[in-house]
């Protein structure tokens, strides 16, 4: 096997087997209702982490996302409650914003030369200032279009259903690896986390891939705060604080490389799965405190930083014998 | 000079940088279907006239016109579409992408707006086949050897530009058999009348692969000639600078040499210098001679102690000691000025009177600071004794010119009162006025009484202030030469000696 497919196997493993256990121990948990359940909870941070995956391919990192998600959600809200705008026009408009507002940090990293690190710190605080200045409240969403939009499901055989928000998650992920894989886009993201002096010289648009990498993953935060906004039916400038970290989180267990150049969009979903699948767990035991969750999440992502370090070590003791 | 037959031809081009004039008004012609080896020491300008040439610099005069139109690289893409590719040595392709990706990054073949994996890879797989290799072209660059790296790198290359291919040093990581793939390649390319310039510092390649040399030296044509009708004595006399003035030349004091104080029995670490037996005298400057590559830089860093020695043992005084770092040569009195300052040398953000209490302060521990009156009153004494041409001590060292930062680098060393002094390349980049400074202050710490090390690639330098010179070849010492043997053509002819040879 191809030395790059291993962490993503890994994950994939863990992933079957973590379900295997948590079956043995709640039989109950194999039902397609468990299952839809964990693709509309974690829906909104799913979307994000596409967008997140491209950045951390790139070899960059987005710290807005949490922000923007929760600006997106007071943005709906407000227009909603004072405007007579049809929530999909509101739609149309916060992504347009979100997009824009992930552009202008990719111009700033490229053009200023700045790490992505701190550009997209600002962003975060711009973003949640921003959703501060709209209302400090917490304002229920109460437009029938979004009673509609939650009604709107596909059964699954056993009683499960994949709402909107989760066949949402799973449309976008499919798109996330088509672009990933399938376009020249996709592979000047894998170049840029190659190298950037490398990619120029071979004549990748370092500017204009750059600046797409964050418009898409600002895009792709916005509809993760209609997602949300979905989820919870209200907007709320304190929401989705540390989702970037949890999506990291998801992109790196789902065997990305954070320093980039490796790494598979189909891993991100595997990796938020884990997660979900470890609250699931802590939901059916009861007893256990959601604590866990972290303590659980934290020390996998530890092994998964670990398991690169040793990928990296042995195909590089394997080049220098070849 | 030019004929019909030329496909690249660069005429007078100049570049200064700040400090120095890397290109001066050099001329290079390449024909069509010829590999011509370009040629020169480091800091000769190879690299800058590739630079200029490839569009990564800008030039400051010159033309450059490839089939006879005139061109102006803006950029190496720019150049490439034009027709002129590179190949570098560190090899300038994405290891994280597959064979396929990297030969066609930026043209993949798409069908319905998705690149089409499979009419990539069988056109990767095509085109290698052009170079006898046949691999898997899915795979991670990343999982190839450097020279199939290589060999990729030169089909894209090719594949791109198709006028003129410049290697830059291609052979440097790689091994014979490897070497041999490389040039049943180049020969082949060659025949299809691409005109393929190669830089490299092994010379029995440039023999084996080129049809003509053109050799650089600090910035200027030394000439083009004929590999056929040119031996290898008179190219390395090309190569190596024999210009130093008379002036400097004056008869050495006959060398009132001191006691034995250091040897150096069976030194030698695996894979950078071969095991030498070495002693030093004090009040003896020894020159270290030979091409880049030699050995010589690692000889200086061995017994510096910045790499470890694998074999043999040093003796200071008759007692045995253990270089294993810098820290404990420094503790042993010791001095290393490194050859290239920029990057090892010189701390360009801060002061010339910060730059050099540097590593007497390091000495002392950060415990015992060097109080402020005390640094003053050294900096001023050394910009005073070596004439550092600056207008405060607080400027920072970037600002000033090659010489003088090369000589606050030295004033750094005197000021921990060094006994062993070890200079590597003390003049390189420098201009002419300033050898001359240093080569005075190589004599007189001499005359004080301490033990010198030097290397240059400057033989007329070497012959005036060594007392011993030892020739390097192959990373092994090959050669010493004392009193009345130390000139210029008898150094050339130890350099140049395909045989090894003692001359003890």
């Amino acid at each position: 096997m191809k030395p790059k497919y291993l962490p993503l196997t890994a994950t994939l493993v863990i992933f079957l087997l973590g379900y295997v256990i948590c079956v043995a121990q709640y039989p109950n948990m194999l039902s397609t209702r468990v299952i839809g359940n964990l693709l509309t909870d974690n829906a909104f941070l799913g979307i994000a982490a596409v967008g997140m995956t491209f950045v951390i391919l790139s070899g960059g990192i987005d710290l807005s996302i949490g922000s923007v998600i929760a600006f997106t959600g007071v943005f709906l809200a407000v227009v909603l409650e004072h405007t007579s705008l049809h929530p999909l026009i509101a739609f149309a408009l916060v992504l347009a914003i979100a997009t824009l507002f992930g552009a202008a940090m990719g111009a700033v990293i490229h053009y200023l030369e700045m790490p992505a690190f701190i550009v997209t710190l600002a962003g975060m605080f711009l973003a949640r200032g921003m959703a501060f200045v709209l209302s400090i409240d917490s304002i229920p969403i109460k437009h029938p279009f979004y009673a509609t939009l939650k009604g709107l499901y596909f059964k699954l055989p056993g009683g499960g259903r994949i709402t909107l928000i989760g066949g949402l998650m799973l449309l976008v992920f499919a798109a996330g690896i088509l672009i990933a894989h399938r376009t020249r886009f996709g592979t000047n993201v894998y170049a840029l986390g190659g190298g950037t002096a490398t990619s120029r010289l071979m004549g990748v648009p370092v500017a204009a891939t750059t600046i797409r990498i964050y418009a898409l993953s600002g895009l792709l935060a916005g509809l993760s705060g209609i997602v949300f906004s979905l989820y919870t039916s209200a907007g709320y400038s304190l929401a989705a604080v540390g989702v970037e970290l949890d999506a990291i989180t998801a992109v790196v267990i789902g065997g990305t490389l954070l320093t980039g150049g490796s790494g598979f969009v189909a891993g991100t979903l595997v990796g938020i799965l884990i997660q979900g699948l470890i609250q699931t767990y802590i939901t059916f035991d009861g007893s256990l405190s959601s604590w866990w969750t972290k303590i659980l999440i934290g020390l996998l992502l530890f092994a998964f930083i670990l398991l690169q370090k040793g990928i990296i070590l042995v195909s590089r003791h394997r080049q220098q014998r070849a | 000079m030019q004929t019909n037959d030329d496909i690249l031809q660069a005429i007078r081009i100049e570049k200064t940088f700040p400090g120095t004039r890397a290109l001066d008004k050099v001329d290079f012609h390449l024909r069509r279907g010829e590999v011509h080896a370009l040629l020169g020491e480091n800091g000769a300008g190879k690299s800058t006239l590739i630079k200029c040439l490839t569009g990564a610099y800008r030039r400051d005069g010159g033309a450059i016109l490839l089939d006879d139109t005139e061109v102006d690289p803006r950029d190496t893409f720019e150049a490439q579409a034009l027709g002129i590719g590179t190949v570098y040595q560190e090899v300038n392709l994405l290891p994280n992408l597959t064979v396929a990706e990297n030969l066609f990054l930026g043209r993949q073949p798409r069908r319905f707006g998705m690149v089409d994996a499979r009419a990539m890879n069988r056109r990767a797989r095509d085109l290698l086949a052009d170079y006898e290799l046949d691999i898997d072209v899915t795979r991670d660059l990343a999982s190839y050897s450097v020279a199939i790296q290589q060999v990729v790198a030169i089909a894209r290359a090719v594949d791109l530009s198709g006028k003129v291919l410049i290697l830059d040093e291609p052979t440097a990581s790689l091994d014979a058999h490897e070497v041999a793939m490389l040039f049943r390649i180049i020969r082949r390319l060659k025949a299809r009348g691409l005109g393929i310039v190669f830089v490299t510092h092994f010379l029995e390649q440039v023999y084996e692969i080129s049809d003509r040399i053109t050799v650089l030296r600090n910035g200027q044509l030394v000439g083009t000639r004929e590999t056929a009708s040119l031996d290898r004595r008179e190219l390395i006399a090309m190569m190596i600078g024999r210009e130093l003035a008379a002036e400097i030349h004056a008869p050495r004091a006959e060398a009132q040499q001191g006691p034995l104080r250091y040897r150096f029995r069976n030194y030698g670490r695996k894979g950078r210098v071969r095991p030498f037996d070495l002693d030093v005298r004090a009040g003896e400057v020894v020159g270290m001679a030979g091409l880049l590559g030699s050995g010589r830089t690692e000889t200086a860093e061995l017994l510096f102690g910045a790499h470890r020695a694998d074999s043999g043992e040093a003796e200071i005084d008759g007692r045995a000691v253990d270089l294993a770092s810098p820290r404990a040569a420094i503790r042993h009195r010791f001095g290393f000025c490194p050859e290239d300052r920029k990057t090892s040398g010189i701390v360009g953000d801060l002061s010339v009177r910060e730059n050099i209490v540097l590593a007497l302060q390091a000495r002392r521990g950060w415990t015992r600071p060097i109080s402020r009156a005390e640094q003053n009153r050294l900096a001023d004494h050394y910009i005073r004794a070596l004439d550092i041409r600056t207008a405060d001590r607080e400027k920072p060292i970037k600002l000033l010119s090659g010489g003088n930062q090369q000589k606050a680098i030295l004033a750094r060393w005197l000021a921990t009162e060094p006994e062993f002094l070890i200079l590597d390349e003390p003049t390189r980049g420098i201009d002419v006025g300033a050898h001359a400074e240093i080569v005075k202050l190589i004599e007189a710490l001499r005359e004080k009484g301490l033990s010198l090390i030097v290397v240059s690639s400057e033989i007329e330098e070497l012959v005036a202030y060594s007392t011993r010179v030892i020739v390097l070849r192959d990373r092994a010492h090959v050669a010493e030469l004392d009193g009345t043997r130390i000139t210029a053509d008898q150094i050339v002819e130890a350099i140049a000696a395909t045989n090894e040879r003692r001359t003890s």
